[in-house]
């Protein structure tokens, strides 16, 4: 359904390696561009109440600023102690220069 | 003979051990040996989420309570080691029972160093080291609770900030001039002070205990300047002591702590130590450190898990440890040390410093920013020489510095 997407941020505004955040609804989604793809995930970690968007991105992989718990972004996949929940991952889609992604 | 790994303390590390072990391939029986009732859990949820009532016990686990049955890993608990006897390899625990070992891992930990002060045996002094302890706490703990807490270290500034979420009143009692001093520089330590004052804490610093006393309405601390402090609880925090009375006793070499070397190793070919009570060498900063935190409680364990297992690599890790209190996380890396210089980077409330000794990066810390936190243990791995004028500019990412080191 065309309602599901969600204009999240705009693509020229993204810069590589770097990840922006926003609000939609009572979630809160990180947008993060790695080799020239835009990626998105829920922003807060499964761990304890931090925002992914203020971690440290490298080589794919997203550490949470608070207790370096560590997720792959493309798949969401925790990777190990103190982190053993999944984050979830959003679909993404551009249209001309909209970020849309799909929750739920 | 038997090829049984046994394992003495069923914490964090004991717990990590196993679970290494099992995932490594090793098929010999394993068991788990704990002094608590709890299976292996997590501790720094005990000072801070736990207490405040944010989560249940459950969250603190590290497995799931079925996982040790399920990796046929026996979790035998409440069960105390009483004596070890290295000749005949044979672990005795005080309820009687004796288990033969092949490998023996001691994962015994720490328990608080106590208050030894006229008075101090009081019902009211409580200390935290474990589940137990925690609910404890929170069970005389409320909106209307005068909360003493003696030690400003990290144990005592969490309670603090928990306490007061918790909404009672809240004094803290430090002996040393500063918060914190075994962690962070005077700088720091004054930027934390500020921050419980700001919260609402009663900061005393320099001052010491001489007595605690039972009134009718509560506990009385007296100090050495005179004043005193009446408290419904005291809560103490002032370091741990290490669990190495059945290595020592056994004749193994304990110098606060089993010394072992950098695959966890003691003297005895057949017994490893792990965690809080591992006085380990540690290639990272070249010399044995005993190290009270999470990070070395899970990947020091790890480690030596996999060279029992047969693997051949060392513990090489950055020593690091956070502290979450109020909305402030700290996280400090690399051990304190004599520096030559510190840089700063950010603002007054999110900020970064880089220790440098001899132009080279031996440590740092991070207030709410985590994100530098990589790059900051990448380049004190390399010992990395950078400039300080660069380091300090804020227009250069940390991580680019990091990168190009």
């Amino acid at each position: 359904m065309a309602e599901d997407w969600h204009k999240v941020a705009r693509r020229s505004e993204l810069a590589e390696g770097e990840i922006a955040s926003a609000t939609v609804g009572d979630k809160q989604v990180a947008i993060y561009l790695i080799d020239g793809e835009v990626h998105a995930t829920d922003n807060i970690c499964t761990h304890a109440f931090a925002c992914l968007s203020d971690g440290y991105l490298e080589n794919g992989i997203i550490e949470c600023p608070l207790h370096a718990g560590r997720f792959e972004v493309k798949t969401g996949k925790a990777l190990g102690a103190p982190v053993n929940v999944d984050i979830a991952v959003y679909a993404v889609k551009l249209v001309g220069d909209d970020v849309l992604v799909k929750l739920g | 003979m038997t090829d049984a790994i046994v394992i003495v303390g069923a914490g964090h590390a004991g717990g990590r051990t196993a679970e290494t072990l099992r995932a490594a391939g090793v098929t010999a029986p394993i068991q788990l040996i704990g002094a608590e009732s709890y299976p292996p859990y997590e501790r720094p949820p005990l000072s801070k989420d736990l207490l405040t009532g944010k989560i249940a016990v459950e969250k603190t686990y590290i497995q799931p309570a079925a996982y040790w049955a399920e990796h046929d890993i026996a979790l035998v608990l409440d069960a105390p080691a009483a004596a070890l006897d290295r000749a005949a390899k044979q672990v005795r625990l005080s309820d009687g029972r004796v288990l033969d070992y092949a490998t023996l891992v001691l994962a015994t930990g720490g328990r608080p160093r106590r208050l030894s002060l006229p008075g101090s045996d009081s019902g009211r002094v409580r200390y935290l080291r474990d589940i137990e302890d925690t609910r404890a706490i929170r069970a005389a703990l409320g909106p209307d609770a005068r909360l003493a807490i003696v030690g400003a270290g990290v144990i005592g500034l969490e309670v603090a900030a928990s306490a007061r979420a918790l909404g009672a009143a809240v004094t803290v009692l430090e002996v040393a001039p500063m918060p914190l001093g075994r962690v962070v520089d005077r700088a720091l330590g004054e930027w934390f002070m500020a921050l419980h004052r700001g919260h609402g804490v009663d900061m005393r610093m320099g001052v010491s205990v001489q007595a605690i006393r039972d009134g009718a309405g509560g506990a009385v601390l007296e100090l050495a300047d005179g004043a005193t402090v009446a408290a419904d609880l005291v809560v103490v925090g002032i370091g741990i002591v290490p669990n190495a009375e059945l290595a020592r006793d056994a004749g193994l070499t304990v110098d606060d702590g089993i010394v072992v070397d950098q695959f966890g190793r003691t003297a005895d070919p057949a017994i490893f130590a792990v965690g809080d009570v591992a006085r380990a060498f540690h290639p990272t900063v070249g010399r044995h450190v005993r190290l009270e935190a999470w990070r070395n409680a899970d990947n020091q364990s790890r480690a030596v898990a996999r060279v029992i297992a047969g693997g051949s690599e060392p513990y090489v890790e950055v020593p690091w440890m956070w502290s979450d209190q109020y909305d402030i996380n700290l996280q400090v890396a690399g051990l304190p040390s004599a520096v030559d210089a510190s840089v700063r980077r950010g603002t007054d409330d999110k900020f970064t410093v880089i220790q440098l000794k001899d132009g080279a990066v031996v440590g740092g810390v991070t207030v709410n920013q985590g994100r530098d936190m990589r790059p900051l243990q990448q380049l004190i791995a390399k010992a990395a020489q950078v400039d300080a004028e660069r380091l300090a500019d804020p227009a250069v990412p940390l991580a680019q510095i990091a990168k190009g080191a």
